[in-house]
């Protein structure tokens, strides 16, 4: 369980990245902060694994004060993967990348081996295993960090704009992958701006802006709400956006799969034509 | 003067001059095994408007690199075929005319701005040029205005937001004048709304200007309504390349890693599933969509 208590935080040049944010997220929640850049998303995200600590308020990560813990105690509770994945990569080759802090968690290397091997191959990069991760291309620096994280296996794994640079394929592996981290009962926080990528996934959204949480709730509730989106700098989802336009056929908006969309349209149609 | 989409019926304009000629063009990067491009012959015609679209590291940057100079001028490879700008050999000609010719935005504006104003980043690249004040000033005025940021011009490129800065990166970029506008993923760093202004802003570059325009891009529901080519890579080749709605309707592009606009994703399941309604073509847009449901209706 993680708790955020009236959360402030400000950065040395004076800005306010969190105003008073107060959270509760309960284990195995999958959560989506949004919001435009600038919001705070990140500068929350780096709150759980105790990399900034509040400067008024305070984090709790399962009971633990985060002021109290060091970050390297936190990560075994939280991983999480920044958005600039490459920023944080030091080894000479993928392999040992992952390996490097299963080996500080103390592991043997029969186990290290066995979840580097398990890990780059889930991520799709064991091709990879002797390159240099500098020789990635950026979606792959990204599948990289993911696989660093998901090696060591954290109870939470928070992703920060996870989708930025990946095309469709990787993102509905990495949709499949959140599902089965949800179903592990493993919480799974991510930022993104991505709204079609969110709709399919369907999280508890958490829409934030200048700091401060202005709406928290299901993704069928809040992305409907093109207003509060735009306040946001967001966009609906196009299915929403192509529901709402078909109110003349009686159709509500939603935030259905284009399968179902399709079946109620035909619907209403054929209804119409017995009608007539 | 052309309007995009009007090439509907055949993705690229026939008559109109080429303003890019790709000719089996193979390159692979020095201390790298696969080849990044295979064979590649295209051409790209006045005006037209090309979203080039494939899996991450199918080799979309690269070409783009190609058809600015960049590469083999700046990246080390093997490097066979030829890429014509303007009629130019990429090769044969020196980088500061090349860049008047075709001019390149990245993903990361960040790369690209480096001044203490925005007018002064504009500037900059017509400076090193050594052309005369007032067209300097004439056309980074045009440039602002061009993309709505002429009110931005004493700010500093590092106190703007992501999708502002993108925009002053185009702009230092447009008053070169160049033929061709080339951008590698230019909203992967934006917010929505901001990747949609940036968006409006580069059809409107083709629609009002007549720029020729090639744009590497991901999500594609706000480009397709109004390109007229849409180019797939796969592995360093050209798999398809023909007006959008051809390729949506021709192919499976989840294989080639391309997300299909919802619209068109529920187009397609209308049209599984038969009835009394049928999409002859595909919708790209809620609008198309929608006329085509009210068409039935009445």
């Amino acid at each position: 369980m993680i708790a955020f208590e009236s959360v402030e935080f400000v950065y040395p040049s004076g800005v306010k990245a969190l105003d008073g944010v107060s959270l509760r997220i309960g284990d195995g929640e999958v959560v989506a902060l949004m919001g435009e850049n600038g919001a705070g998303k990140t500068t929350l995200l780096k709150h759980l694994n105790g990399l900034l600590k509040p400067t008024n308020g305070r984090v709790l990560v399962d009971g633990v004060d985060t002021r109290k813990a060091t970050v390297a105690q936190l990560a075994r509770t939280v991983g999480l993967v920044f958005q600039n994945a490459e920023d944080m990569f030091f080894s000479s080759s993928v392999w040992e990348e992952v390996a490097f802090a299963l080996r500080n968690f103390g592991y043997g290397e029969r186990v290290v081996e066995r979840r580097v091997d398990w890990a780059l191959k889930f991520m799709e990069l064991e091709k990879y295993s002797d390159a240099s991760p500098f020789m990635l291309s950026g979606g792959e620096k990204k599948r990289l960090a993911l696989a660093v994280i998901l090696a060591w296996s954290p109870k939470v794994i928070a992703l920060d704009e996870p989708t930025t640079g990946q095309d469709q394929l990787q993102k509905e592996k990495l949709l499949q992958m959140i599902k089965l981290l949800r179903e592990q009962g493993r919480t799974v926080i991510i930022s993104t701006h991505d709204v079609e990528f969110a709709a399919q996934l369907k999280p508890r959204v958490i829409l934030m802006r200048r700091g401060r949480i202005v709406a928290d709730g299901e993704a069928d509730e809040i992305f409907l709400d093109e207003e509060l989106l735009g306040s946001c700098n967001l966009l609906p989802p196009q299915i929403v956006s192509l529901t709402k336009r078909l109110g003349f056929l009686g159709i509500e908006p939603s935030l259905k799969h284009p399968r179902e969309v399709a079946d109620e349209i035909i619907d209403r149609l054929e209804g119409l034509s017995r009608k007539a | 003067m052309r309007r995009a989409g009007e090439g509907a019926s055949g993705g690229s304009r026939l008559g109109a001059e080429a303003v890019i000629k790709v000719d089996n063009l193979s390159f692979r990067y020095l201390g790298s095994e696969d080849y990044a491009l295979k064979d590649v012959s295209l051409e790209v015609k006045r005006g037209d408007f090309v979203v080039l679209a494939g899996r991450s590291g199918c080799g979309k940057t690269t070409l783009l690199r190609c058809l600015n100079g960049l590469i083999p001028n700046f990246y080390e490879g093997d490097f066979s075929g030829r890429v014509l700008v303007c009629g130019m050999d990429t090769r044969e000609t020196p980088p500061h005319i090349l860049s008047q010719k075709a001019g390149l935005v990245f993903q990361n504006p960040d790369n690209q701005l480096f001044a203490l104003s925005v007018e002064a980043d504009v500037a900059f690249p017509l400076e090193n040029l050594g052309l005369p004040r007032e067209v300097i000033l004439e056309r980074v005025e045009w440039a602002l205005k061009l993309l709505g940021i002429e009110d931005l011009r004493d700010r500093s490129p590092f106190e703007l937001s992501g999708g502002q800065k993108q925009k002053v990166a185009i702009a230092s970029i447009l008053a070169m004048k160049p033929d061709v506008l080339l951008l590698d993923e230019p909203t992967s760093s934006l917010d929505p709304a901001s990747a949609k202004s940036l968006i409006d802003s580069i059809v409107e570059l083709n629609l009002r200007e007549g720029l020729t325009i090639i744009i590497s891009e991901h999500r594609l529901e706000l480009l397709l309504p109004h390109a007229s080519r849409l180019m797939v890579m796969d592995r360093g080749r050209i798999v398809y390349d023909s007006d959008p709605r051809s390729v949506l309707e021709g192919g499976d592009l989840l294989a080639y890693g391309i997300a299909l606009p919802k619209v068109s994703e529920v187009a397609r399941y209308v049209n599984l599933r038969g009835g009394c309604l049928r999409f002859e073509k595909i919708p790209l847009s809620v609008d198309e969509f929608v006329e085509r449901v009210r068409g039935v209706v009445e």
